[in-house]
């Protein structure tokens, strides 16, 4: 027996992004009702870090959307920022060699325009930051505005206190269309729920759910793996990684990369990253991929290799074909909004994305212009078209 | 009754580890965690938040519940390492790293 629901909107996907869209939309007055196949924080947002940053951003859209996002994360922090195990930590990206330094500070010139807090690091100073860094490192860039959170705390926390009905275990085979076009709801395995709105925040998951709706949006999933170490008392105090990682967030390669990413954790165990392959969806384990991390790690904190990691775990980033996320309204299809593909900055994000849905939702004017992030921007093969 | 008689198990002689410098006696073949149970020990760990004890919960590598310090190396879980002659066993506070 199947039950008939009804609702204002319908978010599909109860992750980080999904919750924010619930959270602000129901702040903006809406009924919700959030449906996800699998559980809260199931897909990409459990298998993050947690991070929210500004440092690893050029100047464009995505900054924007990022400063946007942090001063929203500050202030739900002020409710919720034990909860979810928020730190304003600050970032410490460090260069390794006198060029690296160079290419280094010119990014940071430029994001210090655009408005970003981006503080030069002599490398002398570097250990006053960072006691435990390596010696020998050319200098680096403070960015105070970067910050952490657990992400499964956060969107489970963001979710609860959004009030929306929650609907897991329950995948939708078809947004439902009226005759004219319009949305009018979602059907799932387990019964439909009728809405004039539905938001699109099904993660990598997020083109197939397009699919569903006969619209294309090409998400695609990156591959990433996470190496965890014993708990430790604090000994890492910012969010620290090698200036190269920028370059690889913004690679379109398909290859393994890897470039140390570590930080403390409020919980004790510290975080390796990150790696990035196109590998589709294979989850098996790449040790060639773990022990890049590890090299890269101990080379930064020499005393992670006295440190046991305890395990590992792969998670999958959303990515567009720009790198930009697709936010907004689809004209194609009147109703359907649609709020992923942030790739690996998606908790980082969420905040000012789902102000900007909810803003769309209810028709006030987005804080942010939307050209950028608008879902009909990719352009179908011809192979598709002919299709 | 004896879990040696229900399985047949025929092991080799016994050796000694200590337990916070206790000395127990151990067969050949049994984890730490083994050890420390045949032994009447249940907790060997403090949480980091609390220092809530701990020792064994899912029994087979999954949990980390059991971590505990083994020849001075903290965060070993006790349910997967062997035991050895002469283990140096120790309870772990919290992280097993305060020093």
């Amino acid at each position: 027996m199947s039950e008939s629901l009804t609702c204002d909107v319908v978010v599909v996907g109860a992750g980080m992004t999904g919750a924010a869209c619930a959270l602000y939309a129901a702040r903006a007055g809406l009924s919700v009702t959030v449906v996800d196949r699998g559980p809260v924080a199931g897909g990409t947002t459990g298998a993050g870090e947690g991070n929210l940053l500004v440092s690893d951003k050029a100047p464009g859209p995505e900054l924007q959307l990022a400063l946007l996002s942090l001063g929203l994360w500050a202030e739900t922090a002020k409710e919720l920022g034990a909860a979810v195990e928020y730190e304003a930590k600050g970032g410490l990206v460090v260069a390794r060699t006198p060029e690296a330094l160079d290419s280094l500070r010119a990014f940071a010139a430029a994001q210090r325009a655009a408005g970003v807090t981006a503080d030069p690091v002599t490398a002398d100073g570097l250990h006053d930051l960072e006691p435990r860094l390596a010696p020998g490192l050319a200098g680096g860039v403070h960015y105070p505005q970067d910050a952490q959170v657990m992400p499964a705390l956060a969107a489970a926390h963001l979710l609860r206190a959004s009030g929306a009905r929650l609907l897991t275990g329950r995948e939708v085979t078809r947004v439902l269309r009226a005759p004219g076009g319009a949305v009018r709801g979602v059907r799932t395995d387990r019964g439909d729920v009728q809405a004039p709105a539905v938001v699109n925040a099904a993660g990598t998951w997020g083109g197939e759910l397009a699919a569903r709706a006969g619209v294309l949006l090409p998400v695609l999933p990156r591959r990433g793996f996470v190496l965890v170490t014993e708990p430790l008392p604090p000994r890492i105090r910012h969010k620290v990684y090698a200036a190269d990682y920028v370059a690889d967030v913004a690679s379109d390669s398909a290859a393994l990369q890897t470039s140390p990413v570590v930080e403390g954790t409020a919980a004790g165990p510290v975080l390796i990253g990150a790696s990035r392959e196109r590998v589709g969806f294979d989850r098996s384990l790449s040790l060639p991929a773990v022990r890049a991390l590890a090299a890269g790690a101990t080379a930064l904190f020499p005393f992670l290799s006295g440190v046991r990691a305890l395990r590992t775990y792969a998670g999958f980033r959303p990515y567009l074909p720009d790198h930009l996320p697709a936010i907004g309204p689809d004209p194609r299809a009147p109703g359907l909004y649609h709020a992923c593909g942030h790739e690996g900055a998606g908790i980082g994000l969420a905040t000012g994305t789902g102000l900007l849905i909810a803003q769309s939702l209810t028709g006030r004017t987005p804080a942010l212009d939307l050209t950028p992030f608008r879902p009909d921007r990719f352009p179908r093969t011809t192979k598709e078209t002919a299709r | 009754m004896n879990p040696l008689e229900l399985a047949g198990a025929r092991p080799g002689p016994a050796f000694t580890v200590t337990f916070d410098g206790r000395r127990i006696e151990a067969l050949p073949g049994r984890t730490v965690a083994a050890v420390l149970w045949a032994a009447g020990i249940t907790s060997w760990r403090a949480t980091r938040d609390g220092g809530r004890p701990r020792g064994v919960f899912c029994g087979i590598g999954v949990c980390f519940d059991c971590l505990v310090t083994v020849n001075g190396r903290p965060n070993q879980r006790a349910c997967l390492v062997p035991a050895r002659p002469g283990d140096d066993i120790r309870t772990q506070e919290g992280t097993g790293h305060a020093h």
